[in-house]
């Protein structure tokens, strides 16, 4: 094999030119399929599957899908207003902290963009962005709700914490794509900060600040509901929770289920259409 | 007289018109964020109304509260001795979570390509895909873990499943995106030579998409070890359970504990997949 020394061509051992050559990425993806299948397969053997019998369970599990899903329906243990307010109340929710979240996270996106900031300052945020996401949204809404009590409160402050590192991020990023020559004119005729943010920062982002905010409330919308559920936070989440728990009624649990769909498509529609028009993809 | 220099129209018309024109822009603007502002405060109110939330509590209790969690979750050195507890209902909950994504994306790869407008088999299936995949993604995880267990009762398995109903539909629409965006080139080249179906997906498709579906199967399993606290608390497993069995029985410090092991799970999963992103792109 004295000539594939000197040919860049790679040979095989027979002396066939190579069409696949590996290359070091190539090689890692490999290793990254090959671990998530063998954990995977690890998992699976070890799981604990109760005393169930699998099919019995699966057959058992899809007509009660059926059965919710075809025959949604009240049972007398809420009236058809206590659920539209219930949904109206987890839409509520969601809109104070997406908004109360967007101003909070509008400041922090302003101090975490280099281009705005230092990097000492936009590290600092982005570590404390990381842990706020660390902790789970529920186990948020569950520490508050022991720390000043049941209610609205609670919700919205548990839920705020994910919609702060989440709107921070999408924030920063929209403001570091911001043509660096607009800021540097402004600097050069002598603007302030605050006048470079509010002459060309938000002029020039709104709307996609506005995208991923809605974004954002439907996203808020969906957790909202969750927390309703588990935290007793209120709202159609706790009614579905009830009607699931405690009446086992799997009729109230299908209307439940159809009006947040109904809800959860039309607003993941507009977000799609938003996301679209308006975010750039990079 | 400035103004008039720059203005390359007449003598006087152009100046004075362009003026207005900028007057007529700046007060249109002034008047939309007018309009945002007041929206803002009107759905907060209209919101904060609703359902009783009240703003200066809120403000006053937030702070307070987060100082009192710190001091009451802070995990105390008794607490230590229940990781042993901890530990295993955390590796169950890491693996649920792994094993929820992997097997959800195997599913969902396979009815991407067959709902994607480039490579589908067409026909009605690019909209019963969508449908699918947005019913599962959308159906509250609640419901899911309720459903489920009615039939399967409080095992591993439950939650397992719950998870990977959601990942379902969740990544059948990201990889429905993935393929889409793809280009469309090598397929139409393979078609040209008389490639099968099977054969344009294994050579052409699979190829070009596996960077970005590992990429999400990395995400989802960032967000199923999250979500997996919400589906432990309901279905009674995995770390969810350990967290309610400590809350609800006011041992604080031994929740705080296994807030913290969470938390560490959770940035360490997020450091790994943003090295591994970077190693595969």
């Amino acid at each position: 094999m004295s000539e594939a020394g000197n040919s860049p061509a790679r040979r095989t051992r027979s002396g066939k030119l190579r069409v696949h050559v590996m290359h070091k990425a190539d090689a890692a993806l490999w290793v990254v399929v090959g671990a998530l299948v063998a954990v995977t397969v690890f998992a699976m053997v070890i799981m604990d599957y109760g005393k169930v019998n699998f099919f019995d369970a699966c057959v058992a599990a899809l007509g009660d899908f059926w059965e919710m899903m075809s025959t949604p329906g009240l049972a007398g243990h809420f009236t058809a207003e206590d659920v539209i307010v219930g949904l109206f109340e987890s839409l509520a929710l969601a809109a104070l902290t997406t908004f109360i979240g967007a101003v909070i996270a509008f400041v922090f996106g302003l101090f975490a963009a280099v281009n705005l900031s230092n990097k000492a300052a936009s590290n600092v945020i982005k570590i404390l962005m990381s842990i706020f996401r660390a902790v789970p949204t529920i186990l948020w809404v569950l520490v508050f709700s022991v720390a000043i009590g049941l209610g609205p409160e609670a919700a919205v402050a548990g839920l705020l914490f994910h919609s702060i590192a989440y709107l921070v991020k999408a924030y920063s990023e929209a403001f570091e794509e911001i043509d660096p020559g607009t800021l540097e004119a402004l600097r050069a005729s002598g603007a302030r900060w605050w006048q470079i943010v509010f002459q060309a920062v938000i002029p020039a982002k709104t709307n996609e600040l506005l995208s991923w905010t809605f974004i954002r409330f439907e996203i808020n919308f969906v957790n909202a509901v969750a927390v309703g559920a588990v935290a007793g936070a209120g709202g159609i989440g706790y009614q579905l929770f009830l009607a699931g728990s405690f009446y086992l009624n799997l009729h109230e649990v299908g209307l439940i289920v159809y009006l947040c769909l109904a809800v959860a498509v039309v607003l993941e529609i507009i977000a799609t259409q938003l996301r679209k028009r308006f975010i750039v993809q990079q | 007289m400035a103004a008039r220099k720059l203005a390359p129209l007449g003598p006087n018309g152009g100046a004075e018109d362009s003026l207005a024109k900028t007057n007529a822009f700046f007060r249109k603007k002034t008047l939309v964020l007018f309009a945002m502002v007041v929206a803002f405060f009107v759905i907060n109110g209209v919101s904060g109304a609703f359902v009783e939330f009240d703003f200066v509590s809120a403000a006053v209790d937030v702070p307070a509260g987060i100082v009192w969690m710190l001091s009451e979750f802070a995990p105390s050195a008794s607490s230590l001795e229940y990781l042993d507890s901890i530990m295993p209902a955390l590796g169950s909950t890491i693996l649920a979570s792994v094993a929820s994504s992997c097997i959800a994306a195997v599913f969902s790869f396979i009815l991407a390509v067959l709902g994607s407008r480039s490579v589908g088999i067409g026909g009605p299936m690019a909209l019963i895909v969508r449908a699918i995949a947005s019913i599962f993604r959308n159906i509250p995880v609640v419901a899911w873990a309720l459903v489920l267990l009615f039939s399967f009762k409080q095992s591993e398995f439950t939650g397992f499943l719950a998870l990977f109903l959601t990942s379902f539909g969740y990544l059948t629409r990201c990889f429905l995106e993935t393929i889409d965006e793809m280009s469309t080139g090598p397929i139409e080249a393979l078609r040209a030579t008389g490639a099968t179906y099977f054969q344009i997906v294994v050579q052409a498709v699979i190829p070009m998409s596996v960077t970005s579906v590992i990429s999400w199967v990395l995400y989802m399993i960032e967000t199923n070890i999250r979500d997996a606290t919400l589906v432990g608390i309901l279905t009674g497993t995995g770390i969810g359970f350990v967290f309610d069995v400590y809350y609800k029985s006011f041992r604080y410090d031994v929740a705080g504990l296994t807030l913290v092991t969470i938390v560490i799970v959770v940035i360490a999963c997020e450091t790994l997949s943003n090295y591994i992103r970077r190693r595969i792109m």
